[in-house]
C-alpha cells in the first residue's frame, strides 16, 4: 500500500507542476531584469509592476472592463431574478425551457455568435458594434447560464412555497415578499455565482476583439495589442490580471465555505 | 389568477434581451449562410467551403487539434483524478482550488504564458536545449497547438471529472483484488464501464470547447494558423476580404458538427453499461 501510495503523491504533484509551470515562469519574467539565452534571469526587479501600474493605457483599459463586467453582471440580474422568481412560483413547467435556452450560450462559441452580431449591429437603429453596449448584452448571455444554474438549486433548496406562503399569511404582498424574504435567502448565492461569472468575463477576448477592438480597449484586447512590447511587461500585466482573478474566486470560495456569514 | 398573468410580464424584458443578443444573431447566421453574395437563395456557400482546400485544411487541423488535445486532456484528467482521490485532503484540496484557477488561464494569457515557456526563446526550450534533449520547439506549428490546448483542457477536464469517481466505491477495488484481479482488470471491467458515461461527457465538452476556441490561437499565431474559428473571424473581421454569408456557412458547419459530436456521444451513451441497465 505504501508504494501505491507515493505513486499518487507523486502524480498529483506531477499534475499541479504543470498546471504552475506556465504561471511561474511569467511570473518569474514579469519579475527579472533581463532574462534572455540565459537559463536563469540577470536580476529581479519590480520595475514592470511599478511601469504597468502607472500606464494611463493600462488602467484604462482595466477600467473599461471592471465596467463592462460589473455592468454586464448588474444587468443580468436585474433581469434574471424576477425571470427566475416567475418561473419557480408561477410556472414551474417553463423550467425545463429555460434549460434548453440556456445550453445556447455555451453550446454556440462566441466566434459564431458574432458573425451574426457584427451584421445586425453593424447599423441601422442598433448600432452597438464598436460601443461597450454590445458586450454587456452578448456578456449577460454569457453570464446567464452560469447565474441560472447557480440560482435555481438555491431557490430548489430554501422551500419557496412554504416561505411565500407565510409571508402572505402576515399580509404581505407577493412583491414584497420577494424582495425581503426571498432575496435575502439567495443573497450567498447570488453573490458567489456574480463573483465567478466576474472571473471568466474579465478574461473573455472573442467579444471584446471582434465586436468592439481598440474602440473600446479592454483588458484582454490591451494585453493582445502589446504582444510586439516588451516580454517583462506582458508578463507583468499577465500576472496581475490573474491576481485579480485569484481574489476574486479566493473571495468566491471563502463565501462558499463560510456558514456563519448567511 | 390574474395576478400570474401579471407576473408573465416580469419575464419580457429577460426574454427580449435573451433574443436580441442570442437567438436572432444565430437564426441570422442561419439565414445568410444560404444567401449568395447576389442575394439569391441556395447552397452555394457550403458549395464555396466544402469546395476549397484552404477551408477543408482548417476543418481537418481543427478536427486534429480538438481531438488530440480532447484525448490527452482526458487522459492526463483521469489519471490525475484517479490519484487525487487517493491523497490526503489538504492536498487535495488545495490541488482543486488551484484547478479551479487555473480553469481560468486560457486565452490571450496563456498563449502569452506559453510563448514565455515555451517559444523559440523560451525558459522551458532552452533549459531541454541545454540538457540535450531536443534541438529546439517551434510552438507555433501544430504540435504546439495541441500542447497548448491540452493544456487549458486538463484544468475542465479534472472539474467535470472529478465528481464522477464517486460512483466508484473502494470495497469494489478490494473485492476485486480478493478475487485475483490486478488493477488493469480491475480498471478494464470495473471502474471504466462504470466511469463511461462520464468519460464520454467529458470527453464531448473537451471536443466542443477546442473546437470552438478562438482566443488561444489567436494571441498565439496572430490569426495565421488555419483553424475554422480563426477563419471565421477573418471573414467578418478581418482586414482583407470579407464575406460575412460565407462565414454564416462556415459557422454553421462548426455547429453542426458540434451537433454531430453530441449526437454520436447519445448514442453511445445509449448502449454504454448505464443505458442498458
Amino acid at each position: 500500500m505504501a508504494r501505491a501510495s507515493v505513486y499518487h503523491r507523486l502524480v498529483v504533484w506531477l499534475l499541479l507542476l504543470v498546471l504552475v509551470l506556465p504561471l511561474a515562469a511569467t511570473l518569474l519574467y514579469s519579475l527579472a531584469t533581463q532574462w534572455s539565452a540565459s537559463l536563469l534571469p540577470a536580476g529581479l526587479t519590480f520595475d514592470w509592476y511599478l511601469r504597468l501600474w502607472s500606464e494611463p493605457r493600462f488602467l484604462a483599459a482595466f477600467g473599461r472592463s471592471l465596467l463592462v463586467c460589473v455592468g454586464a453582471l448588474a444587468f443580468a440580474c436585474l433581469l434574471v431574478l424576477p425571470a427566475m422568481f416567475v418561473i419557480a412560483y408561477h410556472f414551474p413547467r417553463l423550467d425545463a425551457v429555460m434549460n434548453v435556452l440556456i445550453l445556447l450560450p455555451f453550446a454556440v462559441p462566441p466566434v459564431v455568435s458574432s458573425v451574426g452580431l457584427l451584421q445586425l449591429f453593424a447599423g441601422g437603429p442598433l448600432a452597438l458594434v464598436g460601443t461597450p453596449w454590445i458586450l454587456i448584452g452578448c456578456y449577460f448571455t454569457i453570464a446567464l447560464p452560469f447565474l441560472y444554474r447557480a440560482l435555481t438549486n438555491n431557490l430548489q433548496a430554501i422551500e419557496l412555497r412554504d416561505l411565500m406562503d407565510a409571508a402572505h399569511l402576515l399580509g404581505a404582498s407577493t412583491f414584497r415578499a420577494a424582495l425581503s424574504v426571498v432575496l435575502p435567502n439567495l443573497r450567498k448565492g447570488l453573490v458567489v455565482a456574480v463573483l465567478l461569472s466576474f472571473s471568466f468575463l474579465i478574461g473573455e477576448f472573442v467579444f471584446a476583439n471582434l465586436l468592439v477592438g481598440t474602440r473600446y480597449e479592454t483588458l484582454q484586447v490591451y494585453l493582445n495589442n502589446m504582444r510586439n512590447g516588451s516580454g517583462h511587461f506582458t508578463s507583468a500585466l499577465v500576472i496581475s490580471y490573474f491576481m485579480v482573478v485569484l481574489l476574486v474566486t479566493w473571495a468566491a470560495s471563502r463565501l462558499n465555505r463560510d456558514p456563519s456569514s448567511s | 389568477m390574474k395576478h400570474r398573468y401579471w407576473a408573465l410580464l416580469l419575464l419580457l424584458p429577460f426574454i427580449l434581451f435573451f433574443a436580441v443578443f442570442q437567438l436572432v444573431p444565430l437564426a441570422w447566421i442561419m439565414v445568410a449562410s444560404f444567401v449568395t453574395v447576389d442575394g439569391e437563395w441556395g447552397l452555394s456557400n457550403y458549395r464555396d467551403v466544402l469546395d476549397s482546400p484552404f477551408y477543408l485544411q482548417a476543418i481537418r487541423y481543427s478536427l486534429e487539434i480538438s481531438l488530440w488535445s480532447s484525448l490527452l486532456g482526458l487522459a492526463i484528467a483521469v489519471i490525475g483524478v484517479q490519484s487525487l482521490r487517493q491523497v490526503d485532503s489538504r492536498l487535495r484540496d488545495m490541488v482543486i482550488s488551484f484547478t479551479n484557477m487555473t480553469s481560468n488561464f486560457a486565452g490571450v494569457p496563456l498563449a502569452f504564458a506559453f510563448i514565455i515557456l515555451l517559444g523559440f526563446n523560451g525558459t522551458l526550450t532552452l533549459l531541454l536545449k541545454q540538457l540535450g534533449v531536443i534541438e529546439g520547439f517551434n510552438l507555433y506549428t501544430k504540435g504546439g497547438l495541441i500542447l497548448i490546448y491540452t493544456y487549458f483542457q486538463i484544468p475542465l477536464g479534472v472539474l467535470l471529472l472529478y465528481p464522477a469517481f464517486d460512483a466508484l466505491r473502494d470495497d469494489w477495488r478490494e473485492s476485486a483484488a480478493l478475487l485475483g484481479a490486478g488493477p488493469l482488470r480491475y480498471w478494464r471491467h470495473i471502474a471504466l464501464p462504470v466511469l463511461t458515461p462520464a468519460l464520454l461527457g467529458t470527453f464531448v465538452i473537451l471536443l466542443a470547447n477546442a473546437l470552438g476556441a478562438y482566443a488561444t490561437v489567436y494571441a498565439l499565431t496572430t490569426g495565421n494558423f488555419n483553424v475554422v474559428p480563426v477563419r471565421i473571424a477573418a471573414l467578418v473581421a478581418g482586414d482583407i476580404y470579407l464575406d460575412p454569408n460565407l462565414a454564416s456557412a462556415l459557422a454553421m458547419l462548426l455547429v453542426a458538427l458540434m451537433a454531430v459530436i453530441t449526437v454520436v456521444h447519445q448514442w453511445l451513451l445509449k448502449r454504454s453499461y448505464h443505458g442498458k441497465g
